[in-house]
């Protein structure tokens, strides 16, 4: 089992529920393959179809169509005690008649492990999350933080080929968010289990993920690294979602060395990257994230014209609104120096300069 | 501050008496309907019966009590154990155990599948269950002797079958009194059992698929575990009631089959025993109290569940 390879690959997977006039497509032809060892995420909106795929993959569901591949055998119509893919639910769903050791031994015993064997791994499970005072603790007697420790090192314990974890931060406050995102980071580089993480936050997806599915209405509308998806959106909707973003309008004139020169509706040219999936020509839009642009005085060089309409100071960073001369609103990010100004009032006629390779065709 | 602790003490002796006069009307109704006349029966108990019924009042014996185990041969006055008696404690305990079991069996299932319907359908189940309890039990009990006497329902159908040429006697056996029970206590144990299995988190039902748990698993390690305050409160109110049972052993038994409900009834009739009846009742109530500590026992210690 090389690095690399294949873990899990979803082929052609479509779920529908209902039947008939009411019937509801949550999952549309999606496929999508996950390489072992990695930190995947499934990121999306609230009902885009992200916890019913990882539903499939652990069994509690079944594909309408399509099969879903576990290192190349047809897992789809197994029943999930069947499956080597444990889950941490949303709610953790510890048994709360069993003390924190025994819910952590519960799969190996089901699995027909012999007692030693179970109570060593139990101990090493406890060491790995860092709870082995309260091994005989009830659930219902350790904190919030605790208890995902505890729902983690249960589905951990059978050394599980996939790990699907729903949304498992979300009950915990920002604090220790951000204390579990390190640690699931350590725990799955010290396992070296291949994790499949479904989120609402695109924040915790972009600093936890090897690759990211940005999902929506039950289709994969992009798969890449954190930095393909933030910096090379492909459909208007991922650069939506993840950050902020500024759309602007035009009409492609030409394509010169894999660039679409768009020919913006208020005036000027900019050289932007397409990605594979799109064909430029005609009406398209570009997005250029706000940290990509400087703001320049009437008269430099720059690729859009406007007016500054406000000026919003953030602290670390201050936010320039610019109104295009095509209409649009531009927004302009930029980091604060000690003591420095910025030179323009709001009113100035003021230009936008965009970066290199900064601005990006998408799809609608 | 020695006025304030004055003040402190009459608002005290205040919120004291009308706590008392708050629960007065709750305290009288238990005293005139629980405790009274469970004294009165405890008192009679103790007294010489009369000729005719009734007993001789301030005239103690321990006859009555003397009775229910053990009697003086018609013959030789020599002692022995009232068989009779005994007799009809062991079927009322075996008969009230088989139901509960029986019950139980069928109820769980029953339960499960209401409690995973979808909720606005739950109610049409709950309401189909409780229909029955709209009929007398005396007439539900006549319907009974309907389906199961040599001339009804299932005997004419397996006759008809050709299964058997003669009918199966089930009335007026041990077993018309069990299926009796069985169909007129079966709701008592579905609903208590529905009501702790709605509760049910079922996320930790799939919590155990996930964990390698298969369907018996789940079922022995996860939901009985849960609901087991269900499965304690549904045996507690189909137990009870079968124990005392009157109207299924007097219809579907006929007079040989007797159960403790029968026995007691003779006693205050035709026997003319009244402190024996009392003594009986008493013992009745004694054995279901044990059966009820046995049952708290059990559940209080239930925390340890889970390990082999």
């Amino acid at each position: 089992m090389a690095a690399g390879q294949t873990a899990i690959e979803a082929k052609g997977v479509t779920k529908q529920f209902g039947a008939g006039q009411d019937a509801v497509k949550a999952l549309d032809n999606v496929s999508v393959s996950i390489r072992q060892n990695e930190f995947f995420t499934l990121l999306g909106p609230s009902g885009c179809g992200k916890t019913t795929l990882l539903r499939l993959i652990a069994g509690f569901d079944f594909p309408t169509e399509g099969e879903i591949l576990l290192y190349g055998e047809n897992i789809a119509p197994l029943p999930p005690y069947k499956r080597p893919v444990n889950t941490v639910f949303q709610s953790y769903a510890l048994f709360p008649h069993m003390t924190v050791a025994q819910n952590i031994g519960f799969g190996l015993e089901m699995l027909g492990k012999p007692r030693a064997e179970i109570d060593e791994r139990v101990s090493q499970m406890l060491r790995l999350v860092r709870m082995e005072e309260l091994a005989n603790r009830r659930t219902s007697q350790i904190s919030g933080g605790q208890q995902q420790r505890v729902a983690l090192a249960r589905a951990l314990a059978p050394a599980p080929k996939v790990l699907l974890l729903d949304e498992p931060l979300s009950a915990l406050d920002y604090k220790l968010r951000k204390d579990m995102q390190i640690e699931l980071k350590r725990l799955q580089h010290e396992t070296g289990i291949t994790f499949i993480f479904v989120t609402h936050d695109q924040e915790e997806a972009l600093t936890m993920s090897d690759r990211i599915a940005v999902m929506s209405k039950g289709k994969i509308l992009q798969i890449g690294s954190p930095r393909d998806i933030y910096d090379r959106p492909s459909v208007r909707f991922v650069a939506n979602f993840i950050g902020e973003t500024n759309f602007i309008e035009g009409e492609v004139a030409e394509v010169v060395g894999g660039k679409a020169m768009v020919k913006l509706n208020g005036g000027g040219v900019v050289a932007a990257g397409v990605p594979e999936t799109l064909k430029p020509e005609g009406k398209v839009t570009v997005v250029v994230r706000p940290e990509h642009a400087d703001l320049v005085a009437h008269g430099g060089k720059a690729d859009l014209w406007g007016r500054l309409e406000n000026v919003v100071y953030f602290g670390t960073d201050t936010h320039y609104y610019v109104k295009l001369d095509g209409g649009e609103t531009f927004i302009i990010r930029q980091q604060n120096s000690h003591g420095g100004g910025t030179g323009h009032a709001v009113g100035d006629a003021v230009g936008v300069a965009l970066e290199p390779n900064s601005a990006q065709l998408v799809r609608d | 501050m020695g006025i304030t602790q004055q003040a402190a003490d009459r608002a005290e002796r205040d919120a004291i008496r009308k706590r008392w006069l708050l629960s007065a009307p709750a305290l009288t109704i238990i005293f005139f309907a629980a405790i009274g006349p469970l004294a009165v029966v405890v008192l009679y108990s103790f007294m010489v019966k009369g000729d005719y019924g009734d007993v001789k009042y301030w005239q103690f014996s321990l006859d009555g009590w003397f009775n229910v185990v053990a009697e003086r041969d018609m013959f030789d006055d020599t002692l022995g154990l009232a068989w009779a008696n005994i007799s009809i404690f062991w079927r009322s305990l075996k008969l009230s155990f088989i139901t509960t079991i029986v019950t139980l069996f069928f109820g769980f299932p029953t339960a499960y599948l209401i409690a995973t319907r979808a909720p606005n359908k739950r109610d049409l189940w709950l309401f189909l269950i409780t229909i029955p309890f709209w009929t007398n039990i005396l007439i539900r009990t006549f319907a009974m002797q309907e389906v199961i006497r040599n001339e009804g329902i299932v005997n004419s159908a397996l006759m008809g079958m050709g299964l058997v040429d003669q009918p199966v006697q089930i009335m007026f056996t041990d077993w018309a009194i069990l299926f009796g029970m069985v169909y007129v206590y079966l709701p008592l144990m579905v609903l208590p059992l529905y009501a702790s299995m709605e509760k049910l988190d079922f996320r930790l039902v799939e919590a155990g698929y996930d964990l390698y748990a298969n369907r018996l698993q789940v079922l022995r390690r996860i939901i009985i575990p849960l609901v087991k305050p269900g499965i304690v409160a549904g045996c507690i109110l189909v137990f009870i009631p079968s124990l005392g049972a009157y109207v299924i052993p007097r219809v579907l038994g006929g007079g040989k089959n007797m159960m403790l409900g029968n026995l007691i009834d003779l006693q205050f009739g035709q026997g003319r025993n009244w402190p024996l009846g009392s003594a009986l009742s008493i013992t009745l109530m004694i054995i279901v109290t044990l059966a009820l500590l046995v049952y708290v026992r059990n559940t209080s210690k239930g925390g340890g569940h889970g390990h082999v």
